[in-house]
């Protein structure tokens, strides 16, 4: 399955439920506000971190919010739309979060 | 439609405040009607969606609740609730809806249509499914 | 692979409506099919021809609009949610005694059986909102 969260994990409760819905073989993309989560140094860096599932991070939403390579949280992967679209058939079903 | 899908539909919204309860559960309404295998999810503040005793009449919005009693008639009799999102709220399930429906493999016998599920158990039923809904 | 979206939120409220369009394009890039577009809740407000966006910044119902034109993408409006937000064709604003539509090109209005038949005709259902 492929999560998405598109939510601050600072306004929302979206992505601490989602990590705790993985399943193993599980993904999870951040999206939309939901890729304040991949940036280090905040409390909820412990929840990506912590997880034995691969990240990813939507691209163009880290840009617009200017969220640099180099303060992202180690092992997360940027993807474009177009990696969304492939994670996306990659995986049986999407659950996304909002 | 050569196979028949397991669709859940995943409620994390409290009535009322959004519309997102009203119109989702019109979705499921609307579903049954295509003989899939439909079930619900209430995680979250969706709990609050199915709590007893609610009463519109000092508001204009519209009670909505009681057409939750409807689903066992329209083949929606798996409601799946998340045990921790009711621990979180200091609720049990003697404070939600006692939602029902009739077993016709049972001599149409009534029984509760509310699962109480843990988190790691509502996640394998997820995980289950064909496509899932988010409202 | 056959891809339905789901798109919950109007324009420019919430970013859902832009990153389902440019998910919709890259679907299309990657050679998939797109099987429908539903759009629920304040979702409809995506279909009133009627927005003026600032010039300098991006026509989100204007590209829906472009999308189903040269890609024959299906982008179908939920009538109930329609209605209670006031997005009508023709036949709805006649139907309802109202004294103007508002729909905008490419979008059509149907029931919510759509967006099932979206979920059990397609491969994977994509949702965006709120």
């Amino acid at each position: 399955m492929l999560h998405t969260v598109n939510k601050s994990p600072y306004s929302s409760d979206s992505l601490k439920l989602c990590m705790a819905y993985m399943q193993s073989g599980d993904a999870v993309l951040l999206i939309e506000d939901g890729v304040y989560a991949a940036m280090k140094g905040g409390e909820s860096e412990a929840l990506v971190s912590g997880s034995s599932e691969k990240v990813y991070a939507l691209g163009p939403d880290l840009k617009a919010r200017g969220i640099a390579s180099d303060k992202l949280i180690d092992g997360i992967e940027v993807v474009g739309f177009d990696g969304f679209v492939n994670l996306a058939a990659e995986s049986d079903k999407v659950q996304n979060w909002l | 439609m050569s196979e028949t899908k397991k669709m859940l539909y995943i409620n994390r919204n409290a009535p009322y405040g959004t519309v997102y309860a009203l119109e989702g559960l019109e979705v499921v309404l609307i579903g049954a009607a295509f003989e899939q295998d439909v079930s619900m999810a209430f995680i979250g503040d969706g709990v609050y969606q199915i709590l007893k005793g609610q009463d519109t009449s000092d508001s204009d919005m519209k009670n909505f609740s009681p057409t939750y009693n409807a689903l066992g008639d329209y083949e929606v009799t798996k409601l799946y609730v998340e045990q921790e999102s009711l621990d979180e709220r200091g609720l049990t399930v003697d404070d939600l809806m006692p939602l029902v429906y009739e077993d016709e493999d049972d001599d149409w016998a009534e029984k509760p249509s509310i699962v109480l599920l843990s988190r790691a158990e509502l996640a394998g039923v997820m995980a289950e499914q064909d496509v899932l809904f988010n409202f | 692979m056959k891809f339905s979206l789901m798109v919950n939120e109007g324009p420019y409220n919430h970013q859902a409506s832009d990153t389902a369009y440019n998910f919709a394009k890259a679907v299309l890039a990657g050679g998939h099919e797109i099987f429908r577009v539903f759009f629920y809740h304040d979702g409809v407000n995506n279909g009133t021809r009627l927005t003026t966006p600032p010039q300098d910044d991006r026509n989100i119902v204007e590209r829906w609009s472009a999308m189903a034109a040269e890609h024959g993408v299906d982008l179908v409006i939920c009538v109930a949610a329609a209605q209670r937000r006031g997005i009508a064709d023709e036949d709805e604003s006649k139907r309802n005694g109202k004294d103007a539509d508002n729909i905008a090109p490419g979008f059509r209005i149907s029931g919510l059986g759509q967006l099932i038949e979206a979920g059990i005709q397609s491969d994977r259902l994509v949702e965006f909102g709120d």
